[in-house]
């Protein structure tokens, strides 16, 4: 079987600065990956690189087609929706714009009606808050707000850095359930990057260890979780 | 008391002016963090385009729509050509461009039309608006032009998906790519409708000012004080600071001893520098915070 996303000795640069060193990796279709990596290991680059938004050498593939040389916008039609650190949330716009916002490379306008509606059932707390401007809402309303900006791309694959941040243990739990659901229903391929290892290896089918921009260990996200090395580095005990 | 009535009516219309001019500069501020100088000489060039299809015998109506076009079409040139490639220069380049813009439209302007001011028709007449000795149909056609216009921009940015992608692209540009808005041409459309609002204002005042190539540059000054005044961040700020200041500009050349034409400028200028050392934010604009 070949990989939905394919990448290929990826470096990437801030200015003189390498945060990649030739990291390899795959994702297949349908799969919910984990990259997990320290502070600075070069995991929110690996997103980045993917959307053109660092510059970077080396090869990555969605779905056969080779994504150098594209813009930020035309990688994110292709399906590939990028919930980035701090969520992007469009801060003065209401919830609704947002999701709006998520849909506006799509031209069916009345699936993008029925869309909306489908985000306010996964996170009904949208639907209350719907006039509201996302910068009122609080950051685990905003991170699902994010997830639902993403889904209304309607993406083939979507790319979470860090949607555990700055949450509450039991939010980060609701959220996590949703996006397994997601991968799961909606059949979209999730890549989430993570500090929270625990969590992230319960939920993911596949994960891969990310050291100073190289990826150091891969494996099915149980093979990882009971590694050693892993277990003391990642998970505490 | 009819004389204050009166000076605030005439504040009102071309306070319209300056909301229109305003705009137009805060249009392209919030899409490139810059002051295009050069906004009113492109409304003094888009004006001379009017003038001369007028002199070719086209109705003022038909001249008006076509330079609306040709306005919209310039200043999307403009943003390609020039500003584009000057995206990530510095704050210096770009205002050099800006200048560099201003002095070309100008001199071109000069080249083809000549120095001397020109008379601009009035759709509207300029009788007294409906018998009263306030107001006249030229000043009450300005006020509503302007009024229709701020309707339509308002339900375009409101209630279109390109209105809400224009301004996603302004708020939050990485954000924007990340949704796959092309923010460059989101930039460039927002020149071409700043461009034809300016042309509408140049086409308004005309009237009252003459043409001639430097027709705008009074103008444009008022229309900064306005949108310093408004918030550089807040279109809705740039439209009342354009009537406020068209209001104050009236009432302080009346009441104020010694401010006649003369001194118009002078108090613009003042304007500007009080509210950038009082509230350097404006009456509606967002402070800008940073953390460091």
């Amino acid at each position: 079987m070949t990989a939905m996303l394919n990448v290929r000795d990826l470096r990437a640069y801030y200015g003189q600065v390498q945060a990649l060193h030739g990291l390899e990796f795959d994702l297949n279709e349908g799969s919910l990956t984990t990259l997990l990596g320290a502070n600075g290991a070069g995991k929110t680059t690996t997103l980045r690189a993917i959307c053109n938004m660092v510059r970077s050498t080396g090869s990555i593939e969605f779905e056969g087609k080779p994504l150098s040389g594209r813009s930020t916008e035309n990688i994110v039609r292709l399906g590939i929706a990028h919930v980035p650190q701090g969520r992007g949330t469009f801060t003065t716009m209401t919830v609704e714009e947002n999701l709006q916002l998520g849909a506006i490379t799509r031209k069916d306008s009345a699936a993008i009606v029925s869309d909306i509606e489908r985000m306010y059932d996964h996170f009904p707390v949208l639907k209350q808050r719907h006039t509201q401007q996302a910068g009122t809402l609080s950051g685990g309303e905003q991170q699902m707000l994010a997830v639902a900006r993403a889904l209304m791309l309607r993406p083939r694959l979507m790319l979470l850095d860090e949607p555990s941040f700055g949450l509450a243990p039991l939010i980060v739990r609701d959220l996590f359930r949703i996006l397994s659901k997601i991968n799961r229903e909606d059949k979209v391929s999730i890549l989430v990057v993570e500090q929270n290892a625990q969590l992230a290896l319960e939920l993911a089918d596949k994960a891969y260890v990310i050291e100073t921009g190289r990826i150091v260990m891969s494996g099915s996200a149980s093979e990882i979780a009971n590694n050693e090395d892993v277990r003391k580095s990642y998970l505490g005990y | 008391m009819e004389l204050f009535t009166n000076q605030v009516l005439a504040g009102i219309a071309t306070g319209a002016i300056y909301a229109c001019m305003a705009l137009a500069v805060v249009m392209i501020y919030q899409a490139i963090d810059h002051l295009n100088f050069a906004q009113g000489e492109m409304a003094m060039f888009s004006t001379f385009i009017a003038w001369q299809l007028m002199q070719w015998g086209v109705p003022y109506w038909g001249a008006f729509l076509l330079t609306l076009a040709f306005s919209f079409a310039g200043g999307i040139a403009i943003e390609r050509l020039l500003f584009k490639p000057l995206a990530k220069a510095p704050i210096l380049t770009n205002v050099a461009g800006f200048i560099a813009l201003y002095a070309i439209i100008n001199s071109f302007a000069g080249l083809i039309w000549d120095f001397t001011i020109k008379q601009f028709p009035t759709p509207f007449g300029s009788s007294p608006f409906l018998g009263s000795q306030l107001i006249s149909t030229h000043q009450a056609g300005m006020i509503g032009v302007t009024m229709i216009l701020l309707v339509l921009l308002f339900f375009f940015f409101r209630f279109t998906r390109i209105g809400l992608a224009m301004r996603a692209a302004a708020a939050m540009p990485e954000s924007a790519r990340l949704v796959g808005i092309n923010t460059s041409w989101m930039i460039a459309l927002g020149w071409g409708m700043a461009a034809a609002i300016g042309s509408i204002a140049g086409m308004m005042i005309a009237p009252v000012v003459f043409l001639e190539p430097n027709m705008m540059l009074g103008v444009l000054i008022y229309g900064f004080a306005a949108a310093v005044l408004g918030g550089l961040t807040s279109p809705f700020g740039a439209v009342v600071g354009g009537f406020l200041v068209g209001i104050f500009e009236n009432l302080a050349g009346t009441y104020i001893p010694g401010i006649g034409n003369e001194l118009k400028l002078p108090i613009a200028l003042a304007l500007i520098i009080v509210v950038l050392v009082v509230k350097p934010a404006g009456l509606f604009g967002r402070p800008i915070v940073k953390r460091v």
